[in-house]
């Protein structure tokens, strides 16, 4: 006899309890500490901060912890926590040019004021598994204090505002300051977005999905012709003007990521030959992702620029609808729930499309 | 629940999504954005509904939750649950109690009356998308109440199938004015939507939109004069209450062909067995 599909809020309470064992493993296993989280697998941490939307280490280790290493999973934590908390205000601008610099390359001079500093980059690592790492030698590992880079005393100029003095490079028009600043956490998507609705969609959008497409325009679906003019990794400090003081404080220093592509541009009837930008700032250390934040930013400012839009990667709708993983994971896992009515829907319309056809069931 | 608003949204996020409530209400069927906030729960588990609701419920409301027209569907539990927990209102199972209905893919067989609300949970809600896939393109055809595109292809469906080959989340005229998807409701449940005395929500959170239909508005199902819009029927009756007039699911019940054809609506279901005792 049938037996009704009951879920029952006894079914989900023994799921969530079975969840928090499995999170939890062998007990037998030292449990992992935030600290642990946070100082060792900072770039998890760095990932979740920068698609969550929240930059708070120690909030992004918890989430990375409850998702058992799920970092969409952590990603939906966070935001869901942060669209909580109250929104006090808008900072100033960052001034990436004044960052506290421990990596700094650009691909498009040998040299240049400030110097190449190579930082901690995986780049010219051998992929060959360190097993010492793995049995507790951890100090062989690494065997002696590396040697760093004198900081900068001065800031460290921009590569493409050495550009832009020749005028090889478009102008970036400082917005209005006066102006709202968009936010795209309180407002919905509307076409054609601004730059800055644009930037926050991508910054916060999937990794995997921006590399993608950003790989795509490199293999000629949206070609751009793009030199990585500037990577920079470094602490940036974040300043507030209260109305009531009507001066800046510095509220925080934080560390970003920052990557200014350098595009070729033929021209067009307004515009001169000139160099053309794309832009990526991401918090923490994310270099993948702001590179190809930056392709992405740049593929989709075809039509301001007159460039005819053919490819994914230029189409806005495409790109900003379906960057976002918290969206995108949702509603994908979301076929899991039951469909019963409308698959049953289905079955009479199948039914009778093949009854019609003078098609019965199989003998 | 402590350290949480009434309902879990902050009271600034419910008047923002109030407004477009409002505005749903005053242009039927026309798809208004909202700034949908992330909820809890995952996208595609009902994160419009839930903040409709959460926009419209008040401590003396009774909630019913549904989901594929049941209450004890998981997802149904977890929402019952969510608001139980964060308003503390009384919840119940019976269609005829509910002040507040928040169902997915179903409406109640018991008619609905006035004063109550149903809060559709809506994953895509454009109606014209599987035909253009712009959002730019589609807002504008709205604009303009070009529909041609839509008819074309319910026509061609017919050419190519002898009929419209859409059994749920089939498109409406709202008023005589917006096309709408009336989310993915059976077919079966669309002449429910029309001159409804209730007051009819539809939330879609992932797209941020809202839209609505105020009781008593005519909803027609799209059609052609001598291709008349018709609804499923079954052959069989409700294995466990007898209905003949309920949506009926289809349980497969050994590995032989066997199936047991019950009610979608388990609060109808059981209310019909209780009559007949």
């Amino acid at each position: 006899m049938y037996v009704a599909v009951k879920g029952g809020e006894r079914a989900i309470e023994e799921a969530h309890r079975l969840l928090a064992e499995a999170r939890r493993g062998d007990p037998a296993v030292a449990e992992i500490t935030l600290d642990q989280i946070e100082q060792q697998l900072a770039l998890a941490v760095d990932r979740v901060m920068t698609e969550g939307s929240l930059y708070d280490r120690e909030l992004a280790a918890l989430a990375i912890k409850q998702a058992r290493g799920d970092l969409l999973e952590a990603i939906l934590l966070l935001r869901a926590y942060r669209t909580t908390l109250p929104r006090f205000g808008v900072s100033e601008p960052l001034d990436t040019a004044a960052m506290v610099i421990r990596r700094r390359v650009s691909a498009i001079f040998k040299d240049l004021p400030g110097g190449q500093i190579l930082g901690p980059t995986f780049d010219y690592t051998h992929r060959l598994l360190d097993f010492d790492l793995g049995n507790g030698h951890e100090e062989r590992a690494a065997s002696r204090e590396p040697e760093r880079a004198e900081a900068a005393i001065e800031p460290m100029p921009r590569v493409v505002n050495l550009l832009d003095r020749e005028g090889l490079i478009e102008t970036e028009e400082p917005p209005d300051a006066e102006a709202p600043v968009d936010d795209l956490t309180r407002e919905p998507l509307r076409f054609p977005a601004s730059r800055g609705m644009r930037l926050q969609n991508l910054a916060r959008g999937d990794e995997g999905f921006l590399l993608a497409l950003g790989y795509s325009t490199q293999r000629g679906y949206g070609r751009n012709h793009p030199f990585a003019g500037e990577i920079r990794l470094g602490a940036v400090e974040v300043e507030v003007v209260p109305a009531e003081l009507g001066f800046g404080i510095a509220v925080a220093a934080i560390e970003v990521t920052e990557c200014q592509m350098v595009n070729q541009f033929k021209g067009s009837a307004s515009a001169p030959p000139q160099f053309t930008r794309g832009y990526g700032l991401v918090f923490g250390e994310a270099e993948r992702k702001v590179m190809v934040m930056a392709l992405v930013d740049r593929a989709l400012r075809g039509r301001e620029l007159g460039e005819e839009p053919q490819s994914p990667a230029q189409d806005e709708e495409f790109v900003l609808y379906h960057s976002d993983n918290v969206e995108a994971s949702g509603f994908v896992q979301h076929l899991k729930l039951p469909h019963y009515v409308d698959f049953q829907s289905e079955l009479v319309l199948v039914r009778n499309l093949r009854a019609e056809r003078g098609v019965g069931p199989r003998p | 629940m402590s350290g949480y608003n009434f309902a879990y949204l902050d009271e600034q996020t419910k008047r923002m999504i109030r407004r477009a409530i409002l505005k749903a209400v005053a242009i039927p069927g026309y798809q208004v954005p909202f700034g949908s906030r992330e909820m809890p729960l995952s996208y595609g588990w009902g994160t419009g509904g839930v903040q409709v609701t959460a926009a419209v419920i008040g401590p003396d409301d009774v909630l019913k939750v549904i989901d594929q027209g049941a209450d004890d569907t998981t997802n149904a539990v977890s929402i019952r649950r969510f608001f139980a927990r964060t308003t503390g209102v009384a919840t119940t199972r019976r269609t005829d109690e509910a002040t507040l209905i928040q169902t997915r893919h179903r409406i109640p067989e018991t008619p609905l009356r006035e004063g109550q609300i149903v809060v559709f949970q809506v994953p895509i809600p454009e109606p014209l998308r599987w035909l253009e896939p712009h959002e730019a393109e589609t807002r504008k055809m709205h604009a303009l109440e070009e529909y041609g595109i839509m008819h074309v292809r319910l026509y061609e469906d017919i050419t190519l199938h002898g009929r419209v080959a859409t059994s749920y989340d089939y498109p409406v005229r709202v008023n005589g004015r917006y096309v709408m998807r009336p989310s993915p409701i059976p077919k079966f449940d669309n002449p429910k939507l029309d001159r409804s005395p209730a007051l009819l929500l539809f939330g879609a959170g992932r797209e941020k939109r809202i839209y609505a239909v105020p009781p008593y508005t005519s909803v027609r199902s799209l059609d052609f004069e001598d291709h008349p819009f018709t609804i499923e029927a079954w052959e069989q009756a409700c294995g466990l209450c007898g209905s003949r007039e309920s949506f009926l699911d289809e349980v497969i019940v050994d590995d032989k062909g066997g199936r047991l054809f019950v009610c979608s609506d388990t609060d109808h279901c059981e209310r019909r067995r209780e009559g007949a005792r």
